[in-house]
């Protein structure tokens, strides 16, 4: 479903991690552990495409991947439903996934609420029920635990079992346990790439602009 | 595609949205000329068609960076770049809703504003027309040069600088159209290369943003 082979991925124009392999079948949960500064939102935004990898492969089939930044992309002016209604929308999955997401994350006495009252942990729920509009099987979730408390933390962790229950598969950086038994940990931090001036790989890209 | 321009405009109108802000600034602008150059009807009516340009140009310009830099701040773009919608898409709505929100009131507006700089009667119809043309280039422009510089922090002067000089053609052809309809002439080739410009940026300019956009996403 999700293979990564020989991928290295660069933060600024140098490379940061390098050699990185795993693969994913459906059901599968991967979580990925190291240092601050390790690499891992890179190694989690160049699997979303958002940045080409500077060496490697990843396949993946095409539209399946869906991702989960450390911002939550809501829009403070809009209510609790229309955030999620554009995001169903855009994703297509219609007015009935957007009320079982809010059921899902505990959202609904929140629905007619301005994204902007809502707690920190409240928003980090919002941004997290966006996962369930997507409707895609591979998930990539950064740091998906920020601000949340135990009891949101046990939701969160039931959702990412559902959908590996259902099928899907998963890859999350997080520091803390979720209790995932079909997770595997990866280190990242033996494979942190040599500095440049060792002899590390730099991007040619931003090289060109240095 | 739909969801995301009524979103943009359902944020627009919602407070803090910036609703109005091109408008005002264009409706002050238009009320303080007669008042700092004199009431002089002659005087007003020779440089109306330009200051009226000149006006529409400006109040467009003031809210360019909000375009992309608001998705940009709170990670939208980032999970727009990585969901189903093309990301030439992305930016043609967000023109389209930048023109709604900010050319579209201009163009309404602008009759109301004419009488005020003593502009012509026969060049009124003519005013509306070229800003109806013209204005949707100014957006498309602008969100190019809005693309170009997402993510740099108070990248509004570095915006202005990239997008005034390529607003110059707009603004000589739309004032040329205007000037020609105040002076009873036949107002059709800059209409025709203003018309130009417009459908050559809109169907080019998403393509280039979306490049540039995909280069400051990385």
């Amino acid at each position: 479903m999700l293979r990564v082979q020989g991928l290295c991925v660069a933060r600024g124009g140098i490379a940061v991690l390098e050699g990185v392999e795993f693969a994913l079948e459906p059901g599968q949960a991967l979580v990925l552990r190291g240092p601050n500064g390790c690499g891992k939102t890179t190694l989690l935004r160049t699997l979303a495409g958002l940045q080409p990898p500077l060496a490697g492969t990843i396949s993946v089939p095409q539209d399946s991947l869906a991702y989960a930044s450390h911002a939550d992309g809501l829009k403070p002016m809009l209510t609790v439903t229309e955030n999620l209604a554009f995001w169903a929308a855009v994703f297509g999955t219609g007015a009935a996934a957007v009320a079982a997401a809010l059921d899902r994350m505990n959202l609904a006495p929140l629905a007619a609420r301005p994204a902007q009252n809502l707690s920190a942990g409240q928003k980090r729920r919002l941004g997290l029920a966006r996962m369930l509009l997507t409707g895609r099987p591979v998930w990539a979730l950064d740091e998906p635990t920020v601000s949340l408390d135990a009891a949101s933390v046990r939701l969160f962790a039931d959702m990412v079992r559902a959908h590996l229950h259902g099928g899907g598969a998963a890859v999350i950086a997080t520091h803390i346990d979720l209790g995932l038994s079909e997770a595997t940990v990866l280190d990242l931090a033996p494979f942190r790439a040599r500095a440049p001036d060792q002899g590390g790989r730099r991007d040619a890209f931003d090289e060109a602009f240095a | 595609m739909g969801a995301l321009l009524i979103r943009d405009l359902r944020l627009a109108i919602r407070a803090g949205g910036g609703f109005g802000l091109g408008l005002g600034f264009f409706l002050i602008l238009c009320v303080l000329i007669p008042l700092g150059v004199g009431p002089e009807a002659g005087r007003l009516a020779s440089i109306a068609p330009g200051i009226l340009w000149v006006g529409a140009l400006l109040a467009c310009l003031l809210s360019l960076d909000r375009i992309f830099a608001l998705d940009w701040d709170d990670g939208s773009l980032d999970l727009l770049a990585t969901a189903p919608l093309p990301l030439e898409a992305v930016v043609a709505m967000k023109a389209l809703a930048h023109w709604i929100v900010t050319g579209l009131p201009l163009v309404i507006a602008a009759p109301v504003l004419g009488v005020l700089l003593h502009l012509p009667g026969g060049a009124q119809g003519w005013l509306v027309v070229s800003l109806a043309v013209g204005t949707p280039a100014l957006s498309m422009i602008g969100a190019f040069g809005a693309a170009l510089t997402v993510g740099l922090r108070r990248g509004g002067l570095l915006l202005s600088l990239l997008v005034l000089p390529l607003y110059v053609p707009t603004l000589i052809f739309g004032a040329e159209i205007v000037r020609r309809g105040a002076d009873g002439m036949a107002p059709a080739t800059p209409l025709l290369l203003l018309a130009g410009i417009t459908l050559g940026s809109v169907a080019l300019l998403p393509f280039a943003a979306a490049a540039a956009l995909r280069i400051n996403l990385r």
